[in-house]
């Protein structure tokens, strides 16, 4: 079979022309549909960039919270529910919110505040430079080293800074898996401090993290967490729950999908038109192999073999152009939000899969009609 | 001589009823090896169809068609392949070359289809092309070759199996006239011998003249089967 699949090689990539249309098509599609899915997949990653970073397992939350952004204050006494229920390791609070730093040369810049447990300090980012003790010193604040830190004048150990006209020291600089979706530097503090500096409503806690003794428990504490009246999500939940959000009450996933969808019929069409051209183009030779001899499952191995190789070489260069681009992206905008997922490449793939197996039907479909009689008759 | 092909009773129609239309009729014969034999006659008397049932290529409705003695089309679809290409070379009226490969690899094509190793198969194509005068356009590919290189690359690639039986579909329609009787002149100097036979479907009379015997068709039926001198 090898000799006939490299017949079928030479006479695919020797018909340039073909060849380069059809790899164009491809991978044009396949470049649009990872670009597409990767912005998504970014956009959600940093959409979900605290329940990431902070890594608990359970968050109980006002049952009307769509993202992590969006955070209700809820009650004190929440927190005490929470840690009295079964099946509660420990539970503590969490504030995320909001603030404007007046930098050193005067300009504003707002940003991001996460203010952890002042006990236990639940969800700390890993430090790069400072010590972790140093968040309790008098106006201590660690900033997180990611693509929006310039934006903070790329401060060193030391620095100061006003925060809603409270004093800030830096302490510590930080990093964290997923830098936020709002293109804004973050701060960590304390839960007292930053519920003490940053004007708050009358509740000020955002969120209770919640560590359950076992895996069992999770369920239990959920339905406890909603007889308070309240919602304990898990952290894959929530980052779902987010997702759900951005996806089906912004757009965004509404756009990106249809955009997806219409890269794929681009290049289901580009590559199943110029796929069947070529096949009809040689369809007389295929006949003629068969009255030489070759059998039908040797010829549909050929076609099969040249979709297959015009699909994967043009997945493979389609890929290679969206990681490209990207990375240049982010050469010129570190705070690109686009992310290649397997989940991404694999979708591209199976679409290459429907795109190839199209391709090969149509090509088949003539190639078994075709009669070796008909190539005598002419 | 001995029998190559024997047809008994071949008949073939199209479609049914009020459409239907015969296109060979109760057609008997046999070729021999060693023979050059000519199947003439005019546009839609048959011999294209006569044709592709003697190579196992077009089902008769009736008939049979024996092949050194072996009924073919008892055979199933995958035998008659195998049948059609180990024992049978065809040289089609426009070639069917693939633009695509070399003047060698279109030729190695039957090789390869029975699983000869490429580089062996094109080494043995490189041999035949140079059988029928073609060594130095073994790389080009065909559309590079004029009409009568074409036709001797075909011819390459029909003889290159070894088979017993090469079949040739109005192999001058193409060529001018000196070029026609060239390739025939070559044809039954350098590819007949004694255990081949070669059938030619043509209306060229230019040629008539290179055959052993010429059968003429009309309206499906045979009508004459003529004997020549051999020249």
């Amino acid at each position: 079979m090898s000799g006939v699949l490299r017949i079928a090689y030479k006479l695919l990539v020797n018909d340039r022309g073909k060849f380069a249309a059809l790899l164009i098509g491809i991978t044009f599609a396949v470049l649009l549909m990872v670009m597409m899915t990767s912005m998504f997949a970014g956009v959600m990653s940093r959409a979900s960039a605290t329940v990431i970073n902070t890594g608990s397992s359970i968050w109980v939350m006002d049952p009307a919270v769509n993202t992590v952004a969006n955070a209700i204050p809820i009650p004190d006494y929440v927190l005490d529910a929470v840690r009295s229920l079964d099946g509660v390791k420990y539970a503590v609070p969490l504030f995320t919110g909001s603030g404007l730093v007046k930098l050193q040369n005067g300009d504003y810049q707002a940003v991001s505040i996460m203010g952890l447990d002042d006990s236990t300090l639940l969800g700390r980012p890993r430090l790069l430079e400072g010590r972790i003790e140093d968040i309790y010193a008098d106006d201590g604040f660690i900033v997180v080293k990611d693509s929006e830190y310039a934006k903070m004048g790329s401060p060193s150990l030391g620095a100061q800074f006003e925060i809603n006209d409270h004093k800030g020291v830096v302490v510590g600089i930080a990093r964290v898996a997923s830098s936020g979706l709002f293109g804004i530097p973050t701060l960590y503090t304390t839960y007292g401090r930053a519920t003490q500096d940053l004007p708050t409503t009358r509740f000020t806690m955002s969120y209770v993290l919640v560590e359950p003794k076992s895996h069992d428990d999770i369920a239990r504490i959920a339905r406890a967490v909603d007889a308070l009246g309240y919602r304990a999500l898990t952290k894959e939940q929530f980052m779902q729950r987010t997702a759900d959000f951005y996806k089906y009450q912004t757009g965004v996933g509404t756009n990106i999908l249809l955009m997806t969808v219409i890269s794929f019929i681009v290049g289901l069409s580009i590559s199943g038109q110029t796929f069947y051209t070529f096949i009809l183009e040689n369809l007389e030779k295929f006949g003629a192999l068969k009255a030489i001899g070759a059998k039908s499952r040797e010829l549909v191995a050929m076609i099969l073999f040249q979709a297959a190789f015009t699909g994967f070489t043009g997945y493979g260069l389609g890929v290679g152009l969206c990681a490209l681009l990207i990375a240049a992206a982010k050469l010129r905008l570190p705070s690109y939000a686009a992310t290649v997922t397997f989940f991404n490449l694999g979708l591209a793939f199976a679409m290459v899969l429907v795109i190839t197996a199209f391709a090969s039907y149509v090509g088949i479909r003539r190639v078994i009609r075709i009669e070796p009689f008909d190539v005598f008759r002419g | 001589m001995d029998a190559a092909i024997r047809a008994r009773g071949l008949c073939k129609w199209f479609g049914e009823g009020n459409l239907r239309t015969n296109a060979v009729r109760d057609v008997n014969f046999e070729a021999h090896f060693g023979e050059l034999l000519y199947v003439v006659g005019p546009s839609g008397s048959g011999k294209t169809t006569l044709l592709s049932m003697l190579s196992g290529i077009l089902k008769p409705n009736a008939g049979t068609v024996e092949l050194e003695g072996q009924d073919i089309w008892k055979l199933s679809s995958n035998a008659l392949a195998d049948l059609r290409l180990h024992k049978i070379g065809f040289v089609f009226q426009d070639y069917h070359l693939f633009p695509r490969l070399t003047s060698a690899e279109n030729v190695a094509i039957p090789l390869i289809l029975r699983q000869q190793p490429w580089d062996e198969a094109l080494k043995e194509a490189a041999a035949q092309l140079q059988i029928v005068g073609l060594k130095d356009r073994a790389d080009l590919s065909p559309i590079k070759l004029s009409g009568g290189e074409q036709q001797r690359v075909a011819i390459a690639r029909a003889i290159v199996s070894r088979p017993d039986i090469l079949i040739f579909d109005e192999p001058t329609a193409s060529l001018d006239g000196d070029t026609g009787r060239r390739i025939i002149e070559f044809i039954k100097r350098e590819i007949l011998n004694e255990h081949r036979c070669i059938l030619v479907v043509t209306h060229d009379p230019r040629i008539f003249e290179y055959a052993d015997r010429i059968i003429q068709m009309e309206d499906g039926q045979l009508k004459k089967v003529e004997e020549h001198t051999v020249q």
